[in-house]
């Protein structure tokens, strides 16, 4: 894994990904700023791919990409919120500054806690991981903990999904009167 | 009687083996009780009937006057004295109480008169301090000591009481008087009683409570109510000198009951200066309960309140608590000759003093109170030097006699009342220069009022001459071969000090002879100025009144055979003394090393000649030099000029308390403590500053809750980094 | 390359809530909420490598209440712009009290 061919192209996806985010948050109008979370969904479901995620990265194209941002566009038509009027949407400059320092803050924090507490993976692990795929592909082996040690949890998501539809449907209803 | 029958309920006599258990002395408790029962059940009367308190008497006078007497507050439209609702059972009630109190007193007295016994009797009824290593119970002791001061608060209340029942009879306070009173009696036997010092400090305390209450009796006159304050104020000074004595006491011998402290007195030191502290601290509140200098100037003013309660507090008992108690711990003044030499010398300058300012006073009410002060110093001479049977004889005589001219003043004062309002006239009943002449209305009183005048004097056969010439006689024998004489007071030699004590004591008695005879001359002699008209009202009083006065006067005439001397053998010598030895006898011989303070026969002859002599010269100076003849009524006297108006007020020292110690406490009780410290800290910073805090928080809190949902995410995110903090930095 | 990850997933997420916190309008709010997911789920992924396929399952699910939570989000976003008729955060105070 280490050759250049992947080191490069990880960190190019990995630099395009923090800057459409970075244009995302600046954007004023909410068309342009969906349009570049979506581009940074699929730089993310590059990196998802190469780092052996394959089902996980097609997923996050289909569903995150494909399916949620697009209720969100849709949302912004159906409210007519595409002309951005005011000058700017953001709090105002003493905010931005304190949001931006806490922002640094977190990011050291975040850093000092993680820092000397990552394990590399083992060559063990990797050996077992890709018996498993050979075994039964690539969907099978992320299928094996989901049908397994989550399963409840599996179950349970299904009826949030119930939950969230009938939510929507009734939150979404012109009340009478 | 449910609270007679909890007392009964109380422990058992402790000390089976001591001869008086079992006997009618287990009762003591009762003696006490009886006129706590007559307080409760008169106060009980008193709130239950809607009466006012003060004057009702359109006519009454409420000039600046510190001794408005309202005997005869309650008139209604004919003029005629109407009676509280009550009056009948309280008047049933209140003197009887005290009798039969005085008759269980006297059959204990009995009792141990015959017993022999070596040890006090004490009587603990419970368990009332039990907290780290002090342990005090409420206990009675049943000793010599006690049980005479206990015949001389219920012998003479009674005698008093009964006095009240027609002095006070027109007033609508009728029965709070007797509660008020039967509550002092009730404190003031606890005091006597005491068989430990929280118990007497108690009693102490309560008595300091009664005297304030009946001081300030006609409330509704501010300058009586001023002058409870005064008293209840120095008092008070008084016993922080008590306590402090009690503190010192406890910590160095770990006990207050006086059994304890007598057996471990040795401990504190011969002559050492923690002695000589804690007697100078009990002297200390002796000095404000007995009106010495220099907490004395309460006395005068106390004589606002009813007379009959200047007779029992203020002349025979509360102020003779300070006596008694130095007599109750003759063990601990016998090892300090400093602080024995000190209570001597403040003894005889306060007489010395008070004598000179009565020589000035035309208020016959307060003559008779600085004549108190002056013979309370007497009695402490006579503790002072160590003389404790002495000063307690003093204590004895002046009680009757003292008791004798206030209630005769008493009735006094009464007629003239009862003149002035027959006519309506306004104007004082207690001065002096408007009375005159009443030998011939008021006989009984009159023949009275001598005899105890005689006594105060010194002139024999009667008491006062074998008390006062005792102590006088025992402060001549101290000047040698004493711890005293041997001690030095301020670089003084002591012999040089008792023998300036004694001076001081002869001079003393020349001015009492002088003013007490002023007094009955401008009283009783001459010429009445009263006015044409109140003459006709001018009777003797009702025998209710005079009654207790005859009684008075046959003990203050005979009451000398309570302690006859060595050299006039008319009777049985020296009963008291002996009688008192098994509670003073040890500290005085300690005091006069050993020998019973022999002065040869010769001495004490001379010295009886030289105190009689003074005595009769003092009476014949006044009754030459005095002129009542030249006195007119106090509306148009003149005004009193150099050293008499120095005397007349009192040395201005209430003047000088005032500017030097009320006035800067005032101040700084007003500025510093309540504007600066009460409204400015307390109230400005912690009070309204907790609440502007509070304030400032809420709106602090208010503002989070904007309701908008930004504000919450900055909230959440900030929340988030103070936990990642504490977590990444661990 | 899971330092990397993680370093871009800390950075990925840093912007989002920098994005919440500063933006008024909700929908951008929303899809910075959104962009935090994202970042989990990198993280998550990245774990996967050291830990097994359960980090990838975990991703699925985080996926799903993703998509759960748009759909009742966007509802309510809905439902206030009809009452209010703005999107605009700073002068929506119902929660107030």
């Amino acid at each position: 894994m280490a050759n250049f061919f992947y080191s490069f192209h990880f960190y190019l996806f990995g630099i395009l990904a923090l800057a459409s985010s970075l244009a995302f948050v600046t954007r004023k109008s909410p068309v342009a700023a969906a349009l570049w979370l979506v581009n940074t969904m699929f730089c993310l479901a590059v990196l998802y791919i190469m780092l052996d995620a394959q089902f996980i990265g097609i997923i996050q194209i289909l569903v995150y990409a494909g399916a949620i941002m697009v209720v969100f566009l849709f949302v912004v038509m159906l409210l007519n919120l595409g002309h951005p009027k005011e000058i700017s949407d953001a709090r105002g400059k003493l905010p931005s500054i304190v949001a931006g320092a806490l922002g640094v803050i977190m990011l050291a924090l975040i850093g000092v806690t993680l820092r000397g507490r990552m394990e590399a993976p083992s060559a063990v692990t990797e050996r077992v991981m890709s018996a498993q795929v050979e075994r039964v592909g690539a969907i099978g082996a992320v299928a094996e903990p989901l049908f397994r040690e989550y399963l409840l949890a599996f179950e349970v998501t299904s009826l949030v999904l119930l939950v969230a539809m009938i939510g929507a449907v009734v939150l979404g209803r012109r009340r009478a009167a | 009687m449910i609270f007679l029958a909890s007392l009964a309920a109380l422990q058992e006599p402790v000390g089976g083996s001591h001869p008086l258990a079992g006997t009618v002395a287990d009762l003591i408790w009762l003696v006490p009780a009886l006129p706590l029962l007559g307080f409760l059940i008169n106060g009980i009367l008193s709130l239950t009937s809607v009466a006012k308190v003060g004057p009702t008497d359109p006519h009454a006078h409420h000039e600046q006057h510190a001794h408005e007497g309202h005997a005869d507050a309650q008139y209604d439209d004919n003029d005629a004295p109407t009676r509280h609702r009550h009056a009948k059972i309280v008047s049933i009630i209140g003197p009887l109480v005290l009798w039969a109190a005085f008759g269980l007193a006297a059959s204990i007295v009995g009792v141990l008169a015959g017993a022999n016994a070596e040890a006090p009797f004490i009587r603990s009824l419970f368990s009332w301090m039990i907290t780290g290593d002090l342990s005090a119970d409420a206990a009675l002791q049943v000793d010599q000591l006690s049980m005479t001061m206990t015949l001389v608060v219920t012998g003479v209340g009674a005698l008093i009481h009964t006095f009240s029942v027609g002095y006070m009879q027109d007033d609508p306070g009728y029965p709070r008087y007797f509660a008020y009173l039967n509550l002092f009696v009730f404190f003031m036997l606890v005091l006597v009683l005491g068989a430990n010092l929280p118990v007497v400090f108690v009693g102490w305390e309560g008595v300091g409570l009664c005297s304030y209450l009946l001081i300030g009796f006609w409330f509704e006159d501010k300058v009586n109510a001023d002058a409870g304050k005064k008293a209840f104020i120095m008092n008070r000074i008084g016993d922080f000198g008590f306590l402090v004595a009690m503190m010192l006491l406890f910590a160095n011998l770990g006990t207050l009951d006086f059994l304890g402290l007598r057996e471990g007195a040795l401990q504190l030191g011969e002559g050492s200066a923690l002695v000589s502290a804690i007697c100078l601290f009990l002297f200390l509140g002796c000095t404000g309960k007995s009106a010495q200098i220099p907490l004395y100037t309460w006395l005068p003013d106390a004589m606002a309140g009813p007379t009959p309660v200047s007779a029992l507090i203020h002349a025979a008992t509360m102020v003779t608590a300070g006596v008694f108690l130095i007599a109750r711990t003759s063990f601990l003044f016998a090892l300090a000759p400093v602080a024995s030499l000190t209570v001597a010398v403040m003894g005889g300058l306060t007489a010395l003093f008070a004598a000179t300012i009565g020589l000035k006073q035309w208020d016959i009410k307060k003559v008779l109170a600085y004549s108190t002060v002056s013979q309370l110093g007497y009695m402490f001479v006579g503790v002072g030097v160590g003389a404790y049977a002495a000063g307690l004889f003093h204590l004895v005589t002046h009680a009757f006699f003292k008791a004798l001219l206030f209630l005769g003043s008493g009735s006094v004062i009464f007629a003239m009342h009862r003149a002035y309002h027959a006519t309506h006239k306004q104007d004082d009943a207690q001065d002096m220069r408007n009375m005159g002449g009443l030998k011939s209305f008021m006989p009984y009183t009159f023949v009275l009022m001598w005899i105890a005048t005689l006594a105060i004097a010194g002139i024999f056969p009667l008491s006062g001459f074998f008390s006062k010439d005792e102590i006088l006689a025992s402060v001549f024998a101290r000047r040698h071969e004493s711890t005293l004489a041997e001690a030095h007071w301020l670089g003084i030699p002591g012999s040089a000090v008792l023998t300036i004590v004694y001076a001081f004591g002869l001079i003393a008695a020349l001015l009492t002879a002088i003013y007490m005879t002023r007094m009955m001359l401008y009283t009783f002699h001459g010429q009445n100025r009263t006015g044409e008209a109140e003459r006709q009202h001018l009777r003797e009083a009702p025998w209710v009144m005079t009654g207790p006065l005859v009684v008075l006067g046959i003990l203050s005439a005979f009451g000398g055979w309570l302690n006859l001397p060595e050299v006039l053998p008319l009777g049985p010598v020296g009963m008291l003394h002996h009688w008192l030895e098994p509670v003073t006898g040890e500290p005085a011989l300690h005091i006069t090393k050993g020998a019973e303070a022999h002065l040869s026969h010769a001495t004490e002859y001379a010295l009886i000649g030289l105190a009689l002599a003074i005595a009769v010269t003092g009476i014949v100076i006044a009754w030459v030099r005095l002129k009542p003849a030249a006195l007119v009524p106090k509306e148009q006297s003149p005004e009193a000029e150099g050293l008499e108006r120095v005397l007349a007020h009192k040395y201005y020292v209430d003047e000088v308390y005032d500017a030097t110690i009320v006035q800067p406490t005032v101040g700084i009780s007003r500025n510093v403590l309540w504007k600066g410290m009460d409204a400015g800290i307390i109230d400005g910073l912690f009070v309204n500053g907790s609440a502007y805090l509070a304030r400032a928080f809420g709106w602090l809190g208010a503002r989070l809750q904007s309701g908008q949902v930004g504000t919450y995410a900055w909230i959440l995110f900030i929340g988030v980094l103070v936990v990642l903090g504490s977590v990444a930095f661990r | 390359m899971i330092a990397e990850s993680l370093a871009l997933s800390a950075a990925l997420f840093v912007i989002g809530a920098v994005g919440v916190l500063t933006r008024r309008n909700a929908i951008i709010i929303f899809m910075c909420v959104e962009l935090m997911l994202n970042a989990v789920n990198l993280s998550f992924i990245a774990f996967s490598k050291v830990y097994g396929f359960s980090g990838q399952a975990i991703v699925f699910f985080v996926m799903t209440v993703a998509a759960a939570e748009a759909a009742v989000g966007l509802a309510i976003i809905i439902a206030i712009f009809r009452h209010a008729q703005t999107v605009n955060l700073q002068n929506i105070n119902l929660l107030k009290g």
